[in-house]
């Protein structure tokens, strides 16, 4: 797993890939600091961070696209299959580089912390929780866009699959609200679809993963939400072993 | 030791790998010998745990290749048919990363330096492997197989896409190679298996059709020793002295090749060596010979017969079977054609 953790991290960053995620990723956090919070004059930088985690939609996908696909299209990934090295192995070194970039990224919010503190008081606590649940929902996300990706050996794919499966966690996340406010007007006319709704309602409010983060930006700690982000990202890296698994047997 | 046991593999309704077995020792450097697309990446990468067999069993030094990866991918240094190789990494970084990759526990630097010797890459081994050219790439693929000094190692087409004389270096160093590892290469080139290794295993359409030493394999693939001499002297005359020698059964005289000489061949009773007995003849007689050689077939030969005796054996199969029997000929009959032009191709290079 090292091995492959330190060849990726290198990848990263001497192909145009890391530079460029790093680069794009900056300049959007960079305009949205600057719009949200230098442009108002405030230190609270929750406008900011909520911003941030649409542009994470469009950016994550980046950052997992290329990992498996490459290695597919350049056969490179016979050369890990048939070294004595767990699949898991091979699945979490990459996952962990790719997180890693992710971290290095995200990080800007302490400068940005740095930058205000010189204007005035800033929370340290909430931006240290916003950070982290940037950073458990990005592990998250990613462990998605990496299982997906393990479907296609075109990193474009790889891409579009990744914006799709995230686009369609959110879109769950809108309507979980709306679907529950629905469930409360349709239960005066019919209680059973009222109820219905309402499990429905409820499912999808179980799996709101942008909707939880806000116990987060607040400074609170709700261990059920670290445990959706958690549980996520292990049960998806375990997915993306059983593809690589099944794949060998077809 | 590699022991196969009843090894398949099915993709949908297609047997690209029909049950086949084989044990190779210590110390062997066999050759895997067959057509395009008769099995032989195939069962390389069942063996090297790239993809799993539908069924049966395939044993690396008494570990199966299935139950115990890791411990049984220790044992094998593997050169797939296209290198795995990181094209934006220098020589020197990708093999240290497959150091990393294999857990090598031997120095670092003094193995990769003696690898890169090896292997004569050592003048590029700073250089980013996607501006190297096809040889040193196969060179470099060669090298991460080395890398952790697996006892043993598997070769899928070694040689293709080199110049003749990197082809040349390439075998020497695998029989090299060979005094020190179990080697099993594959090549679809005859005078390379001829040229390397000890024992060639035939694969055609997914089933071993042939496996032996490569001379026994050639001796009881012709019948008898059949033996083809060029001599002068009145055909006629030659022909009567021929066919009164002792142990002849048969003597046939084909065209003549140069003025006034001509090929016999003659078929001994048994499997009696005449060519003494020839010689002593033609010395009787006084007439010189030109050229004498012993039929005893070439791998070439023992290729063409094994892989084209059962396609055609297939055909008659076919043939018998199908009432519009004609028109599965004539469509078959082309394939047959391409077939001997490929090999001779790959001869000449």
């Amino acid at each position: 797993m090292g091995a492959i953790y330190r060849r990726e991290l290198g990848a990263f960053f001497n192909s145009a890939i890391g530079p460029v995620f790093l680069t794009v990723f900056y300049l959007g956090s960079g305009l949205l600091f600057w719009l949200f919070c230098l442009s108002y004059a405030t230190t609270d930088m929750s406008n900011y961070f909520a911003w941030m985690r649409l542009v994470m939609v469009l950016i994550l996908p980046l950052l997992t696209m290329r990992l498996l696909s490459e290695e597919r299209a350049q056969k490179t990934d016979q050369g890990l299959l048939t070294a004595p090295v767990s699949l898991g192995g091979i699945v979490l070194g990459k996952y962990f580089a790719a997180l890693t970039v992710y971290a290095i990224g995200i990080a800007i919010v302490f400068v940005y912390a740095i930058i205000l503190s010189f204007f005035g008081t800033v929370a340290w606590s909430i931006v240290l929780s916003n950070f982290i649940a940037l950073f458990l929902m990005g592990a998250a996300f990613m462990a998605i866009t990496l299982f997906l990706s393990a479907f296609t050996a075109n990193q474009f794919i790889a891409y579009v699959l990744g914006i799709v499966g995230l686009v369609v966690l959110y879109v769950i996340d809108f309507l979980s609200g709306t679907i529950s406010s629905t469930a409360e007007t349709v239960a005066a006319n019919s209680t059973m679809l009222g109820t219905l709704l309402g499990w429905l309602g409820t499912a999808m409010e179980s799996v709101s993963f942008f909707s939880r983060i806000y116990d987060f930006t607040y400074g609170l700690f709700n261990l059920s939400s670290v445990l959706l982000y958690v549980s996520t990202a292990v049960l998806f890296n375990f997915f993306t072993v059983r593809v690589f698994e099944t794949r060998r047997w077809r | 030791m590699i022991t196969v046991k009843h090894l398949t593999k099915r993709y949908g309704s297609h047997l690209a790998v029909d049950d086949i077995s084989f044990t190779v020792q210590d110390g062997e450097i066999v050759g895997f010998l067959g057509p395009n697309g008769a099995g032989k990446s195939t069962t390389m990468n069942m063996l090297t745990g790239y993809i799993s067999s539908s069924s049966g069993e395939a044993l690396i030094n008494d570990t199966d290749i299935l139950d115990n990866p890791i411990k049984a991918k220790r044992d094998i240094g593997y050169l797939p048919e296209l290198p795995p190789l990181y094209q934006e990494m220098t020589v020197m970084h990708y093999l240290s990363f497959v150091y990393d990759l294999k857990k090598c526990k031997l120095p670092r630097k003094a193995h990769l330096t003696e690898i890169c010797n090896l292997c004569q890459i050592t003048d590029v081994k700073d250089r980013i492997i996607k501006n190297l050219s096809k040889g040193y790439r196969q060179r470099v693929g060669l090298a991460q197989a080395l890398v952790g000094n697996p006892p043993i190692l598997i070769l899928d087409e070694p040689t293709v896409g080199l110049d003749p004389k990197q082809m040349l270096e390439m075998r020497n160093l695998i029989k090299r190679l060979g005094k020190r590892h179990t080697v099993i290469l594959s090549s679809h080139i005859l005078s390379e298996i001829q040229a390397v290794c000890d024992r060639v295993i035939i694969i055609n359409k997914g089933k071993i059709v042939a496996d032996g030493a490569i001379d026994t394999l050639a001796q009881s693939m012709s019948q008898n020793r059949r033996l083809k001499v060029r001599l002068d002297g009145d055909a006629a005359e030659v022909l009567q002295a021929l066919r009164a020698i002792k142990g002849v059964s048969k003597v046939q005289q084909s065209a003549q090749h140069e003025a006034g000489l001509y090929d016999y061949e003659l078929t001994p009773v048994g499997n009696e060596d005449l060519r003494k007995a020839v010689n002593a003849a033609a010395q009787a007689n006084g007439w010189n010979i030109y050229r004498m050689e012993s039929g005893v077939l070439t791998l070439e030969d023992v290729f063409l017969k094994v892989t084209m005796g059962e396609w055609q054996a297939e055909q008659k199969l076919s043939a018998s079977a199908a009432t519009a029997g004609k028109t599965a000929e004539s469509a078959a009959a082309p394939a047959a054609t391409d077939d001997k032009p490929e090999n001779t191709q790959e001869e000449a290079k």
